[in-house]
């Protein structure tokens, strides 16, 4: 069984929700980063999401978007990133992560190469934002062979026919993006997701996440309510970039502390 | 044509595809389901057709340049005038294609991005024309060097945005627009001004601006009795390219050359070719196709004299045409771009766009090595008046 796997197994026995934060490797900069990734663990976190730096996030919103061009200023690349997993594992045996970016990094590397650079690594799975199943099917074999999860996209403008078609690549878990926009965007419509959810368990029978939007206990709550995980983005990379250095480790897991209250009650 | 490219999922070889964010997927499937419901129906081509020809002024004549030729002592130039277009440039084919396409898909407001401005006040004048809203997004730092421009979007109503994130010019005015687009998906229709962005854009936008060279391979034969040895463009993301290209593809006697913005020289690195440098393959904004990346596969800054070209991709037909062999790709520098803006102002009366400027630049290497019976068809692919003050400015003048 994968780690991703294990966790939602070992969560569904326990009745909770799984809490997925995700920030940008490298931000605010490279040596912090494995300490974040062990702070949130501590604080928390089931899955963890670590965005690879792109000079071009076209799916972000500003809040990511000024992430990644930190991150970038420290020129943090996808082998940085590949080590900094390496390292947060010498400790660190059970919380999955999932690489999340866009596809041309991975292009660079090659996809044989960055798939058995994961497996090496523990790298659990990797959503590439911009490779939607159609044309991704060869760069997905390269990861299914060595054992990485590939992760995929449902939007509210997903037809039956894509969540069919997702349903069929996916693995790990799928990612309901909530609301039509970039990340960081405001107005969640839980009711819309309400509504969306069975549509997308009729298709799916892997756990199913939700994610954008969320700033906060009671959204993050409300949410948990309605899937098997929440996942929280631009508001823990908010408290990134509003924190000093020094203080940066503490107050995002602060944040996600109360997130997983919160979650737990769902 | 026996040429049959992109297939249905807006492939050309190995480059091209649909390489965006599942939120994009529905909004690009039922654009492609309208494109190919209209594309063939007879009152959109009407429609078309008309105001092609009573807006724009189509069909653009071919100009035989026969002092520059002359003066050269070679081949003959020919200039194929979109400048002489409505708005000055050969985008306003795309954008009028597009914006009835829109308003038969019930959308009711258009965004777009644009580099040198051109496919900005393109689509600011068809929205004005056809009365829907007009964002425009656009690089802080083409704002700045391409003004005039800016101020005509804004006396056509369009909301021009200034785009301050990444190298602050056009890849992340079209960032900036898919942004946009996702967003608002439901009312707003996206007009890209090049051939590239997922399918079906490349397309699309290659068979609104092939009317170029429908009408160049008619006209050719009247004005100089045979087609030409060699049909030369500017390329950026490559639009006016395809354009002019497409129905010649099929004619193995013609030569395709596309001309990329060579900087400050390929030697130095900062320039916008890349084809001519065979920069590695990637993804950006949809589409596979050569791309100037540095090894971690970020995107790198490109310099070129004209915004216009500044770009670090190319569109994805190009990048096949140059693989299958059937188009030549190469550079032209800032210097050389200059002098072939003044030589066509002084031989010919004509102030050409920077961006064309590359391409008649290129002409004028060759010609010299040329036969007199020789024959170049430049694409003129817009006037130069938008390019004063960055011309004014590199003779220490300010306008
Ligand atoms: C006059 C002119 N020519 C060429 C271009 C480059 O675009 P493309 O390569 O799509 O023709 C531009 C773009 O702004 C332009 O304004």
């Amino acid at each position: 069984m994968s780690r991703i796997q294990t966790v939602f197994e070992e969560l569904k026995q326990r009745k909770r929700k799984a809490l997925i934060p995700f920030f940008t490797a490298g931000d605010p900069n490279p040596q912090l980063t494995v300490p974040l990734l062990h702070a949130l663990v501590e604080a928390g976190a089931d899955i963890i999401e670590l965005g690879v730096p792109f000079s071009d996030p076209m799916a972000d919103g500003p809040t990511i978007q000024r992430a990644s061009e930190r991150a970038l200023r420290h020129h943090v690349g996808l082998h940085h990133v590949l080590d900094m997993v390496a390292e947060f594992r010498r400790s660190n045996s059970g919380t999955p992560i999932v690489l999340m970016g866009y596809g041309n990094p991975v292009e660079a590397m090659g996809w044989e190469t960055f798939a058995q650079r994961c497996a090496e690594v523990g790298v659990d799975g990797v959503l590439t934002v911009d490779f939607p199943p159609e044309e991704g099917h060869e760069a997905f074999a390269h990861l299914e062979k060595h054992g990485i999860d590939p992760i995929f996209l449902i939007a509210p403008t997903s037809t039956d026919a894509r969540v069919e078609r997702v349903a069929k690549q996916a693995r790990g878990y799928v990612y309901y993006v909530s609301l039509k926009g970039v990340t960081g965007a405001g107005h969640l419509d839980l009711a819309a997701i309400e509504q969306k959810i069975p549509q997308l368990r009729r298709h799916i029978q892997l756990p199913i996440g939700i994610g954008f939007g969320i700033r906060d206990a009671a959204t993050a709550l409300a949410v948990a309510k309605l899937c098997d995980g929440v996942v929280v983005g631009s508001r823990i990379v908010q408290e990134i970039e509003n924190s000093s250095e020094q203080d940066v480790v503490a107050n995002v897991s602060k944040l996600v502390k109360e997130l997983r209250q919160a979650v737990n009650l769902a | 044509m026996t040429y049959n490219y992109p297939d249905q999922y807006g492939h050309f070889g190995p480059y091209g595809g649909i390489y965006v964010a599942e939120t994009l997927m529905g909004a690009l499937d039922e654009l492609n389901q309208a494109y190919e419901k209209y594309r063939h129906d007879p009152e959109f081509i009407a429609e078309l057709n008309a105001d092609l020809k009573h807006y724009v002024g189509r069909p653009s004549p071919i100009y035989h340049a026969r002092h520059l030729s002359a003066h050269l002592g070679g081949a003959q130039i020919y200039l194929k005038r979109e400048d002489l277009n409505h708005t000055g440039a050969h985008k306003v084919n795309n954008t009028i294609g597009q914006a009835l396409l829109a308003r038969r898909m019930g959308k009711k407001r258009v965004i777009a991005e644009t580099g040198a401005g051109q496919h900005g006040v393109a689509t600011a004048t068809v929205a004005a024309r056809y009365g829907m809203e007009c964002v425009v997004y656009m690089g802080a730092a083409d704002v700045q060097r391409q003004s005039p421009n800016v101020f005509r979007m804004k006396l056509l109503g369009a909301t021009v945005i200034p785009v301050e994130s990444g190298s602050k010019t056009l890849k992340d005015a079209l960032n900036e627009a898919m942004r946009d687009w996702v967003t608002n998906i439901e009312n707003t229709f996206y007009i890209i001004g090049t051939v590239a962005g997922p399918h079906p854009y490349p397309m699309l936008v290659r068979d609104f601006n092939s009317i170029v060279s429908k009408e160049a391979v008619v006209q050719m034969p009247e004005l100089a009795g045979r087609q030409p040895d060699a049909v030369i463009a500017c390329v950026g993301g490559g639009s006016n390219a395809m354009g002019v290209f497409y129905h010649y593809i099929d004619m193995p006697g013609v030569k395709l050359i596309g001309v990329e913005a060579g900087g400050h020289g390929i030697a130095s690195g900062e320039h916008a070719a890349p084809l001519t440098t065979n920069s590695p393959v990637g993804v950006l904004h949809g589409n596979k196709t050569y791309l100037m990346q540095d090894e971690d596969g970020q995107i790198i800054e490109t310099h070129s004299i004209s915004a216009g070209l500044d770009y670090p991709g190319v569109g994805p037909e190009h990048a096949w045409l140059k693989d299958s062999g059937r188009a030549e790709y190469v550079a032209i520098d800032d210097d050389e771009a200059l002098r072939a803006f003044h030589d066509l102002c002084h031989f010919e009366g004509i102030i050409p766009a920077l961006e064309s400027s590359h391409a008649l630049a290129h002409a004028m290497k060759i010609a010299p090595t040329m036969g007199k019976d020789k024959v170049l068809l430049v694409n003129l692919s817009g006037r130069g008046d938008k390019d004063i003050n960055t011309v004014a400015r590199l003779k220490g003048i300010t306008l």
